[in-house]
């Protein structure tokens, strides 16, 4: 399984969003250390990655919640708990849930 | 840059219907330099309207001023900002725009939330982020509140500085 955390060092979100990711790994039963951590420096950049904001997180290059129409770009990515609240990193449940999906593929 | 207890920079900035806000010597006043685009300033943003819906009664006026670049970052323009108006969601909060940026960087702004309490004669008395985490509503604005009441008793605000929390402001090229 191929885990990637991609971030961009202006947005302060991604040392919690790595640690909620290594979590999940951990309650799933696999190495929290596995994870790629890129950093996303130029918008030229981030168009390649296709990257919407920072933190992203993809599992076998599945974001681990499918972007709808943000633009691509160095910027904070807005993320939605599972309560409804607007958050700078995703649930933790929607990772576990991620992670489980993968493990089935 | 704009210290505690320093006189805090004369502003004048349009709303979303380009009437123009400036300082007005209320018993207090929340300057908040936020945004459309930033996940914090989202996730703070019903805490302040619920400090100002919760403070216009002791006369506390609060603005919302949005400082970014809407070039590279399409939603913090202004017809972004009125959408988010005629949603209600500012409820009576006044949307500024900052289109050349000089007010955010009089005040020395860095991040979405930034806030500043100014008291009745416009001293700077408190600025940093509305409370301890953006990911704890129970928090309530807890930081915002405490300087109010303090500024409102004509105390100084304990803490009266913390830091800041959030997206940079997305300065011009």
């Amino acid at each position: 399984m191929r885990i990637e955390l991609l971030f961009w060092a202006g947005c302060p979100s991604y040392p919690k969003a790595l640690s909620d990711l290594r979590l999940a790994l951990v309650e799933s039963g696999l190495d929290p250390g596995c994870v790629i951590v890129s950093e996303v420096k130029y918008e030229g950049d981030a168009a390649a990655e296709r990257f919407v904001g920072s933190p992203t997180i993809r599992i076998d290059g599945v974001d681990v919640q499918p972007p709808l129409d943000e633009p691509v770009g160095l910027t904070c990515r807005v993320y939605r708990r599972r309560d409804g609240r607007i958050s700078p990193t995703p649930d933790p449940a929607d990772l576990r849930d991620a992670l489980n999906a993968a493990s089935r593929r | 840059m704009t210290a505690i207890g320093d006189r805090a920079p004369s502003l004048g900035l349009p709303d979303t219907d380009g009437a123009l806000h400036d300082l007005d010597g209320a018993p207090a006043t929340v300057i908040v330099f936020t945004c459309n685009h930033c996940p914090y300033a989202l996730a703070w943003h019903e805490r302040i309207i619920d400090v100002a819906r919760d403070y216009a009664a002791r006369g506390v006026r609060v603005l919302a001023i949005n400082p970014n670049d809407a070039e590279r970052y399409p939603r913090d323009s202004v017809q972004e900002m009125r959408a988010r108006v005629e949603r209600a969601e500012f409820e009576q909060v006044p949307y500024l725009r900052d289109e050349s940026q000089e007010v955010a960087r009089s005040y020395d702004a860095r991040t979405t939330p930034d806030v500043f309490v100014l008291d009745a004669d416009g001293i700077l008395r408190y600025r940093g982020a509305p409370d301890s985490d953006h990911d704890d509503p129970s928090q309530n604005g807890a930081w915002l509140r405490g300087a109010l009441d303090a500024v409102l008793d004509g105390r100084s605000p304990d803490p009266a500085e913390t830091t800041p929390i959030g997206c940079s402001i997305k300065w011009r090229a």
